[in-house]
């Protein structure tokens, strides 16, 4: 075999670019200003998106803040391993699923419900008001939102118990936060009071693309509002509620973090604290980051996988697919 | 031949029924029912802090106060931890809201020239990001690195730029006529001038959805607050010390830890103030600037919901 001479310097300089390359650099140069107005942010970009997941090589990691980055100590699974022989893990799972299929199933019902109900609503007037007010809870804190839903369930003169008492349901007033067991269900009232309204938009949205005419049909064959609103409207909305469920589920293990941990408290913890809480509590206020990147990282690729399975399943169903 | 036949459809469709009229009654009382259950407990908040902070705590005040007092909100703003919660409160929703939405339209822009030879390049490396993060730990320990805790810019720079803010304004550039950013062009106009003078000013009603999103996410965020700058008390904002008032009343065993409790308890506020009705006050403090500007934006947040729940 003949030895390839190797080009100097000089030569390398004199070969013609490959006409891609040429024209690409040629354009990158004409079109410098949009590059300067793009280039800054993809560096934003890598500094504060990408360069974070290096930091899940501290999940292999004893880490210790006081070693230098070289220094650490790999130990493989370890933390994993401890992670799936937590008692206490398994208890933060299971309240991150029933928080999350609970916020689920009836965020998706009482937004397609009130949607519908807006939409056969005569008075356009009264139909505009309703719908401002609905959206007033979402664009409050959830620190506002915690303190006013706090307060209605307060045991000392709160409107939940009051009303109770007066109806003659209780005879004491109860101590709702302070019960685990109620916890779900508070919090799950809590996101429909908060968002449902928001959630219609997108519904009403869509209820705006059915052809009039299915409806002017559907009243020739006699059928009357509530058969109307079955074999219309809610067929209407199967394309964008199977996306939505499709988002949703790829974000089962969102359950949220603000709720959780501002109605969460030493009594209801056992039902209150999820897997983002569990990191928090871990990495934050104990410090030790190589078990709390082990769960985060955990939640972050089970997501993924979810989003893409759903997706698929999508894609068979023959349904609108996300991408 | 359509037109002849649908009249007599729409005549049909103006009569109602018996069990129409029941179903548009039933659905009005809910939608009532709806309202109450929205309101009631941010009028019982304002009605509390309106109320005599003594007073209340004998209970029964619901829509109304029952001794009427500015002296919440006097003691509120006088005091300075909360002046200078509100200040950086404000600080951050007009600085943090003009960049982001400005850095967000430029790149949107960038990407929305078919020509621009990186356009798919900066497109699929904002557009991954939505689907994983780096997580909790791992950015602390980004923003440690950075020297950023203990900064103001801690709350502006790294949430600056938000992809779902870039693809509705992108999608909103794309369907301007295109007729128009060729005139500026034959014009002589360089890419940022036809960016500056041209498409944002098309892109008011974009840039409005985006900055009342951007604007209600900062001034509503604590948790920030909580985890970069919480040993920082000048940097503190009206979220974050709600929050601890808010953590406080909720652990039965009050440690006097937040500025309520404190000021309840010290000389000038005791018998004046309780922390319950300045919870009250600070939560009506906290939401009132989202009240009174939603409202006017709903056709633009309602158009910008929509295209970005089909796009994105």
């Amino acid at each position: 075999m003949r030895d390839i001479e190797p080009l100097s310097p000089a030569q390398v300089d004199a070969l013609p670019l490959p006409p891609g390359r040429k024209s690409f650099f040629k354009k990158l140069v004409q079109q410098k200003t949009l590059v300067f107005m793009s280039v800054p942010f993809l560096i934003w970009l890598f500094i504060f998106k990408y360069m974070p997941l290096w930091g899940w090589t501290i999940a292999f990691q004893d880490f210790r803040a006081n070693r230098k980055v070289f220094d650490q100590h790999w130990v493989g699974w370890k933390h994993f391993k401890f992670l799936f022989q937590d008692e206490h893990f398994f208890l933060v799972l299971r309240n991150t699923l029933a928080m999350s299929f609970i916020n689920l199933v009836l965020g998706f019902f009482t937004a397609i419900t009130l949607a519908i109900l807006l939409n056969e609503l005569r008075n356009i007037a009264f139909k505009r008001v309703v719908q401002t007010i609905s959206y007033l809870p979402h664009f409050i804190s959830w620190v506002v939102a915690a303190s006013i839903i706090s307060t209605v369930l307060s045991a000392d003169g709160g409107i939940i118990n009051e009303l109770l008492m007066a109806v003659g349901l209780i005879k004491e007033p109860i101590l709702w936060l302070g019960v685990g067991k109620y916890f779900w269900g508070i919090l799950g009232a809590s996101e429909v009071w908060k968002n449902v309204g928001w959630n219609t938009i997108i519904y009403l949205a869509a209820i705006t693309t059915i052809d009039p005419a299915q409806y002017e049909a559907a009243e020739i064959d006699g059928a009357g509002r509530f058969q109307r609103i079955w074999h219309v409207t809610v067929p209407g909305l199967k394309p964008v509620f199977i996306i939505l469920l499709i988002m949703n589920i790829g974000s089962l293990l969102e359950s949220g973090f603000e709720p959780q941990y501002l109605l969460g408290n030493g009594m209801n913890v056992d039902y209150s604290e999820n897997l983002d809480i569990f990191v928090l509590k871990y990495g934050i206020q104990m410090g030790n980051f190589s078990l709390s990147i082990a769960a985060g990282m955990f939640k972050t690729v089970v997501s993924f996988i979810l989003l893409f399975s759903a997706n698929h399943i999508a894609k068979r169903l023959g349904e609108d697919r996300l991408f | 031949m359509s037109k002849t036949r649908s009249a007599p459809v729409k005549q049909y469709a103006r009569f109602k029924s018996p069990s129409d009229r029941l179903f548009d009654a039933g659905n009005i009382t809910f939608m009532l029912l709806l309202v109450i259950v929205t309101l009631y407990p941010f009028l019982n908040t304002l009605a509390v802090s309106f109320n005599e902070a003594v007073d209340s705590v004998k209970g029964g005040i619901y829509l109304w106060p029952r001794a009427f007092t500015w002296e919440n909100y006097h003691y509120v703003f006088n005091e300075a931890t909360i002046f200078h919660a509100t200040l950086i409160s404000v600080l951050r929703t007009v600085i943090g809201t003009v960049a982001s939405v400005f850095c967000c339209a430029m790149v949107a822009y960038t990407i929305s020239r078919p020509e621009y030879v990186l356009r798919k390049f900066v497109s699929l490396a904002f557009i991954l990001t939505m689907y994983f993060s780096g997580g909790l730990i791992p950015n602390f320990l980004l923003i440690r690195e950075l020297g950023m805790i203990g900064t103001f810019a801690v709350y502006i720079i790294p949430g600056l730029i938000g992809v779902f803010n870039i693809i509705v304004i992108r999608s909103f550039i794309e369907a301007l006529p295109e007729g128009i950013l060729e005139s500026a062009r034959i014009d002589g106009a360089g890419e940022f001038a036809t960016f500056l003078k041209v498409v944002l000013p098309l892109c008011i009603p974009v840039l409005a959805t985006v900055s009342l999103f951007s604007a209600v996410g900062q001034w509503n965020s604590w948790f920030d607050v909580f985890l970069y700058n919480s040993s920082y008390k000048e940097l503190s904002t009206l979220q974050y010390e709600l929050m601890k008032i808010l953590q406080n009343s909720n652990t039965s065993l009050n440690t006097g830890q937040d500025f309520a409790s404190q000021f309840a308890n010290s000389e000038s506020g005791a018998n004046r103030v309780t922390p319950t009705s300045i919870r009250a006050t600070m939560t009506i403090v906290a939401s009132v600037p989202i009240i009174l500007v939603y409202p006017f934006l709903q056709k633009y947040f309602v158009k910008g919901m929509t295209l970005g729940g089909v796009k994105g």
